[in-house]
């Protein structure tokens, strides 16, 4: 049982700090309470921040306004830095983050969409949030709500799975521009894509960008480099082993 | 019924801004008129199955609400994991809406065959299998369950019986054999061979063309000892369903239905309900075996 004093230090090391400090750092200490990560938590951390803190316009008030942008965690097992974030961002309570997988918790190894605020898909088996995704902007452009975007992680990995590309080839033939892939790329599929992620996509009919995916304003430039009529892929490289 | 679905649906996309079609290149054609005048609700992924369902599952969770339609087996068996996560894990409700049924184009042979779709929606919880037996049954099931919000399933089938029964989501009492008579439960398109399969048997006959929910409450008031059951898809589909409704009394149940046995065989549909005994003379044989002594004598 944690005393009044405990949860009030837990609550103010978990406020977002403003004398900039990485905010996500501290909360995904939490989430970790003494495991060890794979190296999948760290490579998508920087791509999670920079969607949260500067692209996606979606706060704690609005994940229920049909206007919000989505954003799709397509590879569910990258969830520690997705809580991180989502607290660090007043999704959800910083406290929740100290329990994750128990009986009570509301946060799963793969997060439920129907627990977590915030959260718009429920994924863990991969080679499904893409076709989530351009179903998300299908419907949202048949509304006539073109303004907000449908954003989804994958990971290079996940591309194995043959429905993404069912998604990949449909999305660039209608030319679904209200829809950004991310593809964090570790170098972990099996067999590689020789020839590069973006090239799936590109030759689709996509317009792709590769940039280092730990390069926050690298990564910002990229996200925000959408255009015209078309679906946008933003490939962010990192080392597989890397842990920063 | 795919022209009555056509139809139904074609008026529904007009009438319904929420209403969407998705497709997989199946029946595309016929709906090439919605298409023209929805291009934004009336999407053909191409032969893409998968993202079918998941682009379906996209949809409903924009506020749209999506018909999926393809051949049975694709529709269903393909992109099961896709109706498991993209609607049911995402809290997501789908209209799904097959053709083809067990052996209806029987002579393209087992990959076009699905005898197994009911029993794999009865893997989910909560879905609504209607199971129409007569086009005049399609159009009133299609737009109460579109109407719904909840997920469903309309299978389809060019097999049908001779007049169509409007209002048979419970059980419909068909031919009435008095008190103690056997009782038959027909769904579908299975009513018409089960009539004429019992003739001068005592054997009450009920129809339904929603297998799931099952009417429960109906089965308990119409069933006595002995109940058969004749469904146009897996024998036994819905024998887990009778058993637990009667548990508390004694009672024997027959499951008609269609064999798992792959027969490696064309032929028509008429040659498949022959060979699974779903045909009158086939029917009325398994109801003599399960009959006699006791209701035959009696």
């Amino acid at each position: 049982m944690s005393s009044l004093a405990t949860i009030t230090t837990q609550v103010a090391d978990a406020a977002a700090p403003l004398d900039g400090r990485d905010p996500v750092a501290p909360l995904l200490e939490r989430v970790r309470a003494g495991r060890d990560f794979g190296p999948n938590v760290y490579s998508t951390r920087d791509v999670l921040w920079v969607l949260y803190d500067r692209i996606l316009r979606v706060t704690p008030a609005t994940v229920d306004e049909p206007d919000r942008d989505r954003f799709l965690l397509s590879k569910g097992h990258a969830v520690a830095g997705y809580y991180a974030v989502l607290a660090a961002k007043g999704f959800i309570p910083p406290d929740w983050l100290d329990d994750q997988g128990g009986p009570g918790s509301r946060l799963g190894d793969h997060p439920d969409r129907t627990l977590v605020p915030g959260v718009e898909i429920g994924s863990g088996s991969l080679g499904h949030g893409l076709g989530l995704a351009v179903g998300s902007a299908l419907g949202l452009r048949a509304q006539g709500l073109l303004d907000p975007r449908v954003y989804v992680l994958l990971g290079d990995a996940e591309l194995d799975e043959g429905s993404n590309h069912e998604a990949i080839a449909y999305a660039g033939a209608v030319g679904l521009a209200n829809l950004t892939a991310i593809v964090v790329d570790n170098s972990s599929a099996t067999y590689g894509w020789p020839g590069g992620v973006a090239t799936r996509f590109t030759v689709n009919g996509w317009i792709a960008a590769t940039v280092d995916g730990h390069d926050q304003d690298a990564l910002h430039a990229a996200l925000t480099g959408h255009h015209g009529h078309r679906p946008h892929v933003v490939v962010a490289v990192v080392n597989n082993g890397e842990q920063a | 019924m795919r022209d009555c679905f056509v139809d139904t649906t074609t008026a529904l996309l007009a009438e319904k801004p929420r209403t969407a079609l998705v497709l997989a290149d199946i029946s595309a054609a016929l709906f090439a008129s919605a298409a023209e005048r929805h291009p934004d609700r009336v999407l053909n992924v191409g032969i893409r199955e998968q993202l079918m369902v998941g682009v379906a599952g996209g949809l409903a969770l924009t506020g749209l609400r999506p018909i999926v339609h393809s051949y049975a087996p694709f529709l269903v068996e393909r992109a099961y994991e896709q109706i498991k996560l993209d609607l049911d894990h995402q809290a997501a409700s789908a209209v799904l809406v097959s053709v083809g049924g067990s052996f209806d184009r029987a002579e393209s042979g087992r990959t076009h065959f699905s005898p197994a779709d009911v029993a794999l929606f009865d893997t989910l919880a909560d879905w609504t299998v209607h199971v129409p037996g007569h086009p005049g049954e399609v159009s009133g099931l299609l737009r109460a369950t579109v109407a719904a919000d909840t997920s469903a399933y309309l299978r389809l089938s060019i097999m049908h019986n001779d007049r169509p029964y409007a209002d048979a989501g419970d059980l419909v009492v068909v031919r009435d054999a008095g008190p103690g008579a056997a009782l038959l439960v027909a769904v579908g398109p299975m009513l018409d061979a089960a009539l004429t399969a019992v003739a001068d048997l005592p054997v009450t006959v009920a129809y339904t063309h929603r297998p799931r929910p099952f009417d429960v409450a109906g089965l308990r008031a119409l069933a006595g000892t002995e109940v058969i059951l004749v469904e146009p898809y897996l024998a036994g589909t819905s024998a887990r369903v009778v058993s637990a409704a009667l548990a508390d009394r004694p009672h024997r149940l027959l499951a008609l239905g269609v064999g798992r046995k792959e027969l490696r065989r064309y032929g028509s549909a008429e040659d498949h309900l022959r060979w699974h005994g779903l045909d009158p003379a086939g029917l009325r044989r398994a109801l003599t075996g399960f009959l006699n002594p006791v209701a035959i004598a009696g």
